[in-house]
Formats: C-alpha cells, sequence, structure tokens
C-alpha cells in the first residue's frame, strides 16, 4: 500500500496524518479527522458538498487528493463560524430559509465566500455582459457563479436572498 | 482503486523522465478528471506525477503580439486574466462556460486539453467501450447516444470531446508545447486530436508533459463563443460554436474562423463552413449556406438528429451578432 504522510491546517488548527495516498481530501477530513462540516453529495465533483476553502479558494474536497495537498490551510464552513458565532452568510441563510434539510449548506457556504472573494477581485463569469467591466452582483450573476452547488430541497430563492444581502 | 504512489517533482524534466520510466504512470493536474476516472475504475495508474507546483504557472507575452500560457495555470485564472479577456476574450468566454466556480479553480490548462470523453458508456466499466477496452465494441451507436456525435466519427466510437476551452482554441489556431523525453515539440492545435481511432485520443507519446499554450497576436476581428446545453449551466455542451468573422468596408467577408464543439471526438475546426463564408456577403442566407456546407457531412445517429440543425441555427445566429458587431 503506497502512503503519504501530510500536515493540513483544519479550520486554524494544525493536523497531521498517515493516509493511503487514494484518499481524497473530504475523506481525510471526515473519515481520518473527524471534520464532517463538508458533506459527501456524489463524490463526482458534480453537487458542491464537499466544497471548503483551500488556502482561500473555493474547490471540491471530493476531487482532490489529500496527499497533493501537504501543507494546505483547510477553511470548511464550521471554520467560518467559529465559537458558534455565526458567519454572516450563515446568518444570513438561517434569515432568508436558505436551506430545509441542510445537507448542502456547508458547502453552499463555503462556495458563496470563495464566490464572493473571486466577484471581490474583478473575476467575470458567464453571464458578465462586459469582460473589462466592473463586477455587478445581481441575482443572474449569484445563480450562474453559484451553480456548482445543487439544492435538493430546492432552496435557491433564500440562498440566492441570502448571498445577496451579504453581497450588497 | 488501485494503489499508487505519488511524486511532486520540482521541475518539468524530472516530471517527465519520471512518467517515462513507468509505463501506466500518469502526470497530476487538478485532478478533476483523473480522480474522477480513477474512483470509476476508467483507469487505473500506478503512479501520479503531481504537475502542479512544476514553474508553469505563468501567463506571459510572446514575441511578435501573441500570449503563452502556462500548462498548470487554473481555468479560473486563465479566464480572470485581464490581457486574455482584452485580447482574447473568446478564450475567456469559452472557459467561463465550463464546469463551475470550483472546477476551474481546481482544473489546469494541460489537463482541460487532455480531458476524456464524458461517454456514459466509456464511465461504466461493466459496458463495452472501445475506447475504454480496446475490441469490447461501442455501447452507444445503439444506446442512448443523445450527447454524441455526428460529424467525423466511425461505428468505433461516436464519443465527442467535452472541452469548451479547446474549442475557442482550435478558432484561435493556438500552439501547444510539449516537453517529452525526446526534448522539445510544438504541436498546433489541429494536429494535437487526432483521427477518430477509439484508442488514441491526442498524438502525445507517454511521458510527453504539456508546459504551455501559444496563442497567436489575435485577429483584430469580433469573436464569440456561444455554448447550447441542457441547463443554464453546469452542463456540457449539446452544440458549441467559437468564431472570428472579419468583414470588409462593403459588407463582405474577409475571413472567418470556426470550430464547433459538442459534435465530434475533436473540436471541430470547420473549413468547409470557412471556405464558404470567404468572399461571400456577410448576410443571414451566406451564414445558413455556409453552416450547411459544413453540416452536409452529418451523420446523425438515432438519438441525436437534433444536434444538426441545432448546429445550424447556432452558427448562423452567432455570425450574425458577430456581423452585426462589426457593423457598428
Ligand atoms: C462536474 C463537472 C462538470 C464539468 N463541466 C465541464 C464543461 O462544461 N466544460 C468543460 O470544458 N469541462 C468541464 N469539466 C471538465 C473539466 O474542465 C476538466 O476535468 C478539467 O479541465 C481537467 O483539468 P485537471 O487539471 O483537473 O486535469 P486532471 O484530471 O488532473 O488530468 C486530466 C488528464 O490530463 C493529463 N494531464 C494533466 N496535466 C497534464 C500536462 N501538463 N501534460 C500532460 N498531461 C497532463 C492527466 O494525466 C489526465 O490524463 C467538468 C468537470 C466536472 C467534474
Ligand atoms: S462512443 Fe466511444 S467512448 Fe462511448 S461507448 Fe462507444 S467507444 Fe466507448
Ligand atoms: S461530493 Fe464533491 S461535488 Fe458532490
Ligand atoms: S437544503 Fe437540502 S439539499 Fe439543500
Amino acid at each position: 500500500m503506497s502512503t503519504g504522510s501530510i500536515m493540513l491546517t483544519v479550520d486554524g488548527e494544525s493536523r497531521s496524518l498517515v493516509i493511503d495516498t487514494r484518499t481524497t481530501l473530504l475523506d481525510a477530513l471526515r473519515d481520518h479527522l473527524g471534520v464532517t462540516s463538508p458533506k459527501k453529495g456524489c463524490d463526482h465533483g458534480q453537487c458542491g458538498a464537499c466544497t471548503v476553502l483551500l488556502d482561500g479558494r473555493r474547490v471540491l474536497a471530493c476531487l482532490a487528493l489529500a496527499v497533493a495537498h501537504d501543507g494546505a490551510e483547510i477553511t470548511t464552513a464550521a471554520g467560518l463560524s467559529p465559537d458558534g458565532e455565526p458567519h454572516p452568510l450563515a446568518q444570513a441563510f438561517i434569515d432568508h430559509d436558505g436551506f430545509q434539510c441542510g445537507y448542502c449548506t456547508p458547502g453552499q457556504i463555503c462556495s458563496a465566500a470563495g464566490m464572493l472573494d473571486e466577484a471581490g477581485k474583478g473575476a467575470p463569469s458567464h453571464v458578465t455582459g462586459d469582460l473589462e467591466g466592473p463586477t455587478v452582483l445581481d441575482d443572474e450573476e449569484i445563480r450562474e457563479r453559484m451553480s456548482g452547488n445543487l439544492c435538493r430541497c430546492g432552496a435557491y430563492p433564500g440562498i440566492v436572498a441570502a448571498i445577496r444581502e451579504v453581497s450588497g | 482503486m488501485n494503489p499508487f504512489d505519488y511524486e511532486r517533482p520540482a521541475d518539468a524534466g524530472a516530471a517527465v523522465a519520471t512518467v517515462a520510466s513507468r509505463a501506466d504512470a500518469a502526470f497530476l493536474g487538478g485532478g478533476t478528471n483523473l480522480v474522477d476516472l480513477m474512483k470509476l475504475g476508467v483507469t487505473g495508474p500506478s503512479l501520479l506525477v503531481d504537475v502542479t507546483g512544476l514553474p508553469l504557472d505563468r501567463i506571459e507575452p510572446l514575441p511578435g503580439g501573441g500570449l503563452r500560457i502556462g500548462a498548470t495555470v487554473r481555468n479560473a485564472d486563465a479566464a480572470a486574466d485581464p490581457e486574455v479577456r482584452r485580447r482574447y476574450p473568446m478564450l475567456a468566454r469559452a472557459l467561463l462556460a465550463g464546469a463551475s466556480g470550483q472546477v476551474r479553480n481546481m482544473a489546469t490548462i494541460g489537463g482541460n486539453l487532455l480531458q476524456r470523453t464524458r461517454c456514459v458508456y466509456f464511465q461504466d466499466v461493466t459496458l463495452a467501450c472501445n475506447k475504454r477496452e480496446p475490441g469490447s465494441g461501442c455501447a452507444a451507436l445503439h444506446g442512448y447516444n443523445r450527447h454524441h456525435a455526428i460529424l467525423g466519427a466511425s461505428e468505433r466510437c461516436v464519443a465527442v470531446h467535452p472541452s469548451d476551452m479547446a474549442v475557442a482554441l482550435t478558432a484561435l489556431d493556438a500552439v501547444v508545447q510539449v516537453q517529452g523525453p525526446d526534448g522539445e515539440r510544438a504541436i498546433p492545435i489541429a494536429d494535437l486530436y487526432t483521427g477518430d481511432d477509439p484508442e488514441r485520443d491526442t498524438a502525445l507519446a507517454h511521458g510527453e508533459l504539456i508546459t504551455a499554450i501559444d496563442l497567436p497576436e489575435p485577429a483584430a476581428a469580433p469573436s464569440a463563443y456561444r455554448k447550447v446545453r441542457d441547463r443554464a449551466s453546469y452542463a456540457f455542451a449539446l452544440v458549441s460554436v467559437a468564431a472570428v468573422l472579419d468583414v470588409d468596408a462593403g459588407g463582405t467577408v474577409r475571413d472567418a474562423r470556426i470550430a464547433f464543439g459538442g459534435l465530434a471526438h475533436r473540436p471541430w475546426r470547420a473549413s468547409r463552413a470557412e471556405a464558404a463564408l470567404r468572399g461571400a456577403p456577410a448576410t443571414g442566407a451566406s451564414f445558413r449556406t455556409a453552416a450547411d456546407a459544413e453540416l452536409a457531412a452529418a451523420r446523425p445517429l438515432p438519438g441525436n438528429a437534433f444536434k444538426v440543425p441545432m448546429a445550424r441555427s447556432t452558427l448562423a445566429a452567432v455570425l450574425r451578432g458577430l456581423a452585426a458587431r462589426e457593423a457598428r
């Protein structure tokens, strides 16, 4: 069996582990480190439930190999709201009914945090009219930029409203 | 998943030598396609050589006015790059039309070019597939083939190439820079993707590493990328069109560069349509005639006859839009 030894900073805490090279970042977090905030929906990159911030950028933990991210800093939705103090996005999801069962929610929140950061840096999206113009996060932009996060409960109107509130 | 060793070399030469030394070793980019296919059992390399630590993550101007995009630049970063947005908007648009924000943050330029087909039979190891299991047959031919090819396919395989980016690069005449065990070479993108042999997606030999994509100086004419898909976002193309249209002051087409996605095993350069357009008036009638010239060779499958009129009207609409922009 091929193994690797890695160190991760997860939600501010330094963790080291020895793992089979086949372990995804998602399984490393959930099954090896007991960090269950990121969820396993499809395990194939299609739903976004496993979204975490990797060195500040939103990625899919189910398609990342843990051994490839030695030294990385991971932030999960739980880490965004430390000590029970809700992150503005988490609070907005509550205020706008941005979830029903809540399974997709940690991924939605990490994705929204990453997305707002990208938009703040001026990154365009598929629906941006002028590629060189300023980024204006209207509902269409929010929907397009969040399209990598599916919600089987269909809480989309609340999710968009929550993100709109925090972005504006 | 098969057990595998993992290595993260610091320079391209070491990466090439390591992959070349083992027949079933593979380069690892963002992993968004490779890791998925390893989970599905479609492929099982015994050694992954991670290229994301290589110094191939820069976007820099080329002498002569072009632009070089390093192979490990993330798709999101290429799309957001100011030079790409300003000078190659068609490429930025194609990148932004692909996958999701998360996938684009992970996916590399090299990996995007070499991603495998999304044919569902290719991804299901219990079914016949000549691409995955040479000689086993093609389950798609008489199966669910709504997403499959209408141009350039054979009875052996009717898969389509899934990349949006590669369609824009084809219309831009990009050149792929490669480093292999025997040295470096430059491959025009038209020669990267090979014929209809299902066992061979590209002209690359084992151990050849994509180091960069070179974009020639862009034409001074408007361009566009348009993607038609089953949902508004986060879906592969049914049909896509990348086009550059150069019309003179008298309303005559000087030049056109067109590539289709979603129609063939490779990004499909529409040379027949381009030839039909050169010298023709920039009118809707010419655009439809040009589309017909390309699509005359279409051989739709039972599930995807709709792609012929869809490709025809998408191309005509894109060209009309470009002509209107040029007339302003
Ligand atoms: C849910 C989902 C939806 C998607 N939707 C779209 C879409 O709409 N449009 C679209 O275009 N794409 C789409 N994609 C595909 C995505 O764009 C590709 O998976 C991605 O671009 C691959 O890049 P990577 O760096 O992750 O490659 P990897 O998965 O790391 O590698 C892919 C292949 O390239 C090889 N490779 C990687 N880098 C190099 C190199 N430098 N030199 C030589 N070989 C190399 C690997 O060995 C492997 O064979 C989607 C993916 C997912 C998961
Ligand atoms: S279309 Fe190609 S990839 Fe799909 S099952 Fe047939 S041979 Fe395999
Ligand atoms: S679990 Fe990772 S995208 Fe669905
Ligand atoms: S809240 Fe149930 S899946 Fe989104």
